[in-house]
This record gives structure tokens, sequence and C-alpha cells, in this order.
């Protein structure tokens, strides 16, 4: 059982270089892994896995959508396609080839998508999507996982290899913590119990676990206990680790690099109202798009910092 | 391979279950499902190595998608009739709780169907995934893939026309159904295309051209096609006639989204030998 005191950072690594070395181990486990991307090899951390197996490399040049469409033919024939590149191509930009050639087809593609959200960084809101976890959650059948660190992801990757059916992957690109431990166990759909708590209940997904990590410590230097739970597979939501979280505690806050309509937050929401209605907070971005500048001082400037989580969980509690 | 003759029998049976199916429903797409019944029958009686037990992964098998997938109904039938599902289910063609929903898909489990089409420009690139497995796999059967002329106006049709020849797809066949008739009208009106062949030429593809209403050169040329290894993939520029079959839905847009009353349908029957047997169903 993890707990704030074990939950230490040995060292910082992209969650998108998690994604490489899992490509990696579920080539070496799977021949029929094909990896595909639309001219962002270098981005993707996948130069291992390309090395590896060069004819299971699939180049799509910048036309994501035929990349989709390739990708679910590749899947008919018996092939395990992760196609790649950045969360909003891999998503908005190809949201009716994901729903008629993915979803509705019943393909086993695995859309494996870095750079999401605020911490994309310089790049701006062009580029930063915080709507796809709603788009992907919304399509029938679709998992959407959203690991937070490079250890997760590595897991992940391994983890969506072996499950069949259709799967969003979402991590990122700046170097962030590693906490979670190498070997701990990655089952889709099961939560991770971070921190057993008393208090308030923290749902946090991403990048955003750290910051909760991080909060959920100063949270108990004033004697506030936090049940910390890492919400890592968004769709299918592990209900019932939620609903007896936050029936022990009876106030939730969410955490997520995502807008705070159609994420975590509102599939936490969801599940609460129906089976154990709790005040909830949430920490997401409300309602915006992003712009240019450093990864962590958009998460500040969002509302997204270890601050906001810290004022989320003393709103929740009545506190604030 | 059943003979010319014999092609000739299940064309007309084929026709004769579009317009029932249309009929029956009250709606759907006859015009492009009779331009293009000659071809589905060639492909599937004819030129395809296929297994009507439908394996969905077609090793060893030649694979075959309708992108347009609003021509459903000559596809159904002729998966039918090839010995995918029973002929009796055609008359479920657009219900509540049926196998063949208005555009094909895999959702409900229909023997032949391998994806879902219907949102226009997506069969292609599905068509380019299958036939690179099949080149990963060392299997050397082919891909045949059909849109509508219409549907080359779709940017993804584009992306896949870049990335077929850059990966030396050889093994994969696109046949565009050149009726020169869209939804809105003749394409030429809606969104000029200009010629497919200079296009596709110009993508790096080898083109070929067909009378898609002949059955004899359909065959021929789908064969030649089909043997073709020489590192390029193939498009086959095909000229049809929407509505073929059927006099007075020729040549025109008019009938490419809409289904004929009960005098119209009978009238289009008095033109289609039945030579199959029709499936079963109540009042035609």
């Amino acid at each position: 059982m993890l707990n704030l005191d074990k939950l230490q950072s040995t060292g910082k690594k992209a969650t998108r270089d998690g994604f490489g070395a899992g490509l990696k181990a579920a080539g070496d486990a799977h021949d029929n892994v094909v990896m595909l991307t639309a001219d962002l090899r270098g981005s993707m951390k996948s130069e291992d896995f390309i090395n590896a197996y060069p004819d299971r490399f699939v180049q799509c040049g910048i036309s994501e959508a035929n990349m989709i469409g390739v990708s679910a033919g590749l899947a008919t024939a018996g092939k395990i396609p992760m196609a790649t590149t950045f969360a909003n191509f891999a998503t908005g930009r190809v949201y009716d080839q994901i729903r008629q050639s993915v979803a509705y087809s019943d393909k086993n593609v695995k859309i494996c998508a870095s750079h999401a959200g605020l911490t994309l960084g310089e790049d701006g809101a062009t580029h930063q999507i915080l709507e796809d976890i709603g788009m992907m959650r919304m399509l029938p059948g679709m998992t959407v996982i959203n690991p937070c660190d490079y250890n997760q992801t590595k897991a992940a990757v391994v983890a969506i290899a072996e499950h069949h059916g259709p799967v969003y992957l979402r991590f990122g690109r700046p170097s962030w913590p590693v906490f979670i431990p190498e070997d701990q166990e990655f089952v889709i759909g099961k939560a991770l119990h971070l921190n057993a708590g008393t208090d308030v209940s923290i749902f946090a997904t991403g990048h955003l676990v750290w910051y909760a990590i991080e909060a959920a410590r100063e949270l108990a230097k004033e004697g506030i206990s936090v049940d910390l739970i890492n919400i890592h597979t968004i769709k299918p939501l592990d209900e019932a680790a939620v609903v007896a979280s936050a029936k022990k505690t009876g106030a939730v806050v969410t955490c997520e690099e995502h807008n705070k309509y159609g994420g975590l937050g509102s599939a936490i929401a969801e599940c609460l109202a129906k089976h154990a209605p709790t005040r909830q907070e949430f920490v997401a971005t409300d309602d915006t798009f992003g712009e240019s500048g450093e990864a962590e001082e958009l998460l500040e400037k969002y509302g997204l910092g270890v601050k906001d989580i810290i004022a989320a969980a003393k709103r929740a509690l009545g506190k604030a | 391979m059943a003979d010319i003759q014999e092609l000739k029998r299940i064309a007309s049976q084929v026709r004769r279950d579009i317009i029932r199916q249309v009929y029956l429903c009250q709606s759907g797409h006859p015009g492009g499902a009779l331009g293009n019944t000659d071809l589905l029958v060639a492909l599937y009686f004819a030129v395809m190595k296929h297994d009507p037990k439908f394996n969905m992964d077609a090793k060893g098998e030649d694979v075959f998608f309708l992108s347009n997938g609003h021509i459903s109904p000559v596809w159904y039938s002729v998966l039918a009739h090839a010995g995918y599902f029973p002929v009796e289910e055609l008359k479920t063609f657009r219900a509540l709780n049926s196998r063949l929903q208005g555009h094909p898909t895999t959702h409900e489990g229909l023997p032949g169907i391998r994806i879902a089409s219907g949102s226009l420009g997506q069969g292609v690139s599905a068509a380019c995934g299958v036939a690179l497995a099949k080149k990963m796999d060392g299997d050397d059967r082919t891909v045949f893939v059909l849109t509508g002329d219409g549907e080359q106006q779709e940017g993804q049709i584009w992306e896949a026309a870049l990335f077929a020849p850059h990966h030396k797809l050889d093994n994969l066949v696109l046949i565009i159904d050149d009726n020169g008739q869209q939804i809105d009208g003749p394409t030429r009106e809606v969104l000029r295309m200009g010629d497919f062949g200079e296009k596709y030429a110009a993508f790096g593809w080898d083109v070929m051209r067909m009378d898609g209403n002949d059955l004899e050169q359909t065959i021929k040329t789908l064969q030649e096609a089909q043997a073709k290894r020489n590192g390029v993939p193939t498009c086959i520029v095909m000229k049809t006639e929407m509505g073929q079959g059927v006099d007075f839905m020729v040549g025109t847009h008019h009938w490419h989204g809409k289904a004929p009353n009960q005098d119209q349908a009978q009238k289009a029957l008095t033109q289609l030998e039945e030579t199959l047997g029709d499936f079963p169903a109540e009042g035609i």
C-alpha cells in the first residue's frame, strides 16, 4: 500500500519518454504491435522501437485522418496499431475517423497522444488541447487513460497492448517527477490508492497527480487527512473506488489538466450524483483556451497549481 | 468462376433485390447501387478469392471495402447470394433490430463487413491498412476498395492517395465510380473533379479505365489489376451509369437517394428478370 511518505520523486522524466519505453516493451512482447506516426517520431520518443522493429514502423506524414484509417485497417488484419501524434491532432482533428472507423467499427486501435494539455507549453493554445478526454470519453466502447508519470505511462502502454479494444492514451511533453514505483501493477479501470485518509478525497489524473501529492502533504501539516486516489483510467471509471472514498470522507476534489467540462471531474460527478451525492470541487481549466508559456507557470496561471488544490480541498470541507 | 451468362443472371437478381429492399423501407440509395451491381458481381463471383464463412482478418483472402457505404443494398444482396448470410435477411434492410443497417457496419456482426462506412472518404485509408498488413505478413492477396466520384471531394482521400504509392502498395486497387452524379446534381456542377486518371497518375498510381456496366470488360480489367505487382498501386476509373438496368432511373442524380413508390417499383421490376428467386416480402 502506497502512502505520502513512499511517494517521493526519484528524478524527472517526461511521460512521453515513458511511452517510448513502453512501446519498445510492448513491441518485444507482441510481434503484431505496429507504430504509426504523422511526422512526429522524434517527439513521440519512439526511436528504440523503430530501431528494433523498422518493419513495424509506419510513417504517415502529416495526414492524421489517413493514419487513423490505416490503423483501423491494420487492426482488421490482426495487428495492434499504436497511432501516435500530439493530442490535439489525435482527437479533435480526426474525431469522425475515430468515431466511424475505430470506435463504431470495434477496431483494436490504440490512439497514443502526447503533448496533451497546458504543459505542452510554449507552442500555445492551438496545440494545448483541453477537451480531448471529454471527446474520447463520449465514444461508446472507448477506454480513456491518462497516466501520471514515466513509470505509469510505460506500464500503461504494455497494458493497452494486451487489452482488446480501442484505447485513447493521453500523456505529455514536460519533464515531470517520477514517483510511481517501477514495479507498481497497472490495471486498466482500477484506481490506484496513493494515500489512505479520512477528511477529504482527492481524485487526480495525469500530471496533476504530483501536485495533488504535494497538496496532500501540505494539508496533512494542517491536520487535514487526504484520501488520495489516482484515476489513471477515466473510462471505464472505477466507480467502486470513487464511491467508497466519497462515502468515507464526504468531501471530494478532482484534479486534471483539462477543461472542467467533460473530463475527470465530470466523470466523477456523474458517478457520485447517482451513487453518493457529495460536495465536489473541480481543479480544472475554467472553460478557456491556454496560451504560450512554461509548463508550470501555465498550470499556476490557469488555477491548476498546488495552492489551488489545497484551496479546493478546504472549500470542499467548508473551511474556505 | 461462373460463366458470363450466369453472372448476368446473378446481376439481374441483385438489381431486383436492390429495388425491393429500397422499396420495402422507403429509403436508401438505389441509383449508385444499380450502377455498381456489375462490379460487385464481378468481384464476388469471378475475381476475388474469398470465404463466405468470413474471417475478419482475411488472411490469404482478397478483400473488398465499400467506402461509399450508402450503396449498401447492392453489397448486401451480393454478400447474401455469395453465402455470407441468408438471402431472406435482405427484407430487414434499414429496419429496427436489423444487421443490415442503412450504411454498412461491423457493429451488428453482419458477416462480410470489415469496417463501418457512410461518413465518406475513410475506406481507402482502411484498405491501405489491410494492404500494408498483407505486405508485412507476406500475404500476396489483393485489396479492392470502391469510392464514389463525389466522395473523391473528401480531403482524407488525397492523404491516402499519397500514402499508397509511398508505401508501394501494389496489392491495392482503388475503383472510382465515375458516374458523374452526386446528391446535389452532376459532379461537374457541384465541385468539378477534373479527370481522375490524370490526378491519380500525378500522385504516382497506375491508372486503368473500364466500363463498369460491361461485365466482361470489368472482369478482365479487375483481374489484370489483381495480378499486377510492380511496386505501384492501381486506380481504376470506372464509368458507370447511375440507375443502370432501370430505364427511368438511368443517368440522373434524382434516384441517388430516393426510394420508388409501388408503381415505380413494379415498373422497375418488370425490366429485371427474377433469376434466383426473390427474397420473401409482403406487398411487392
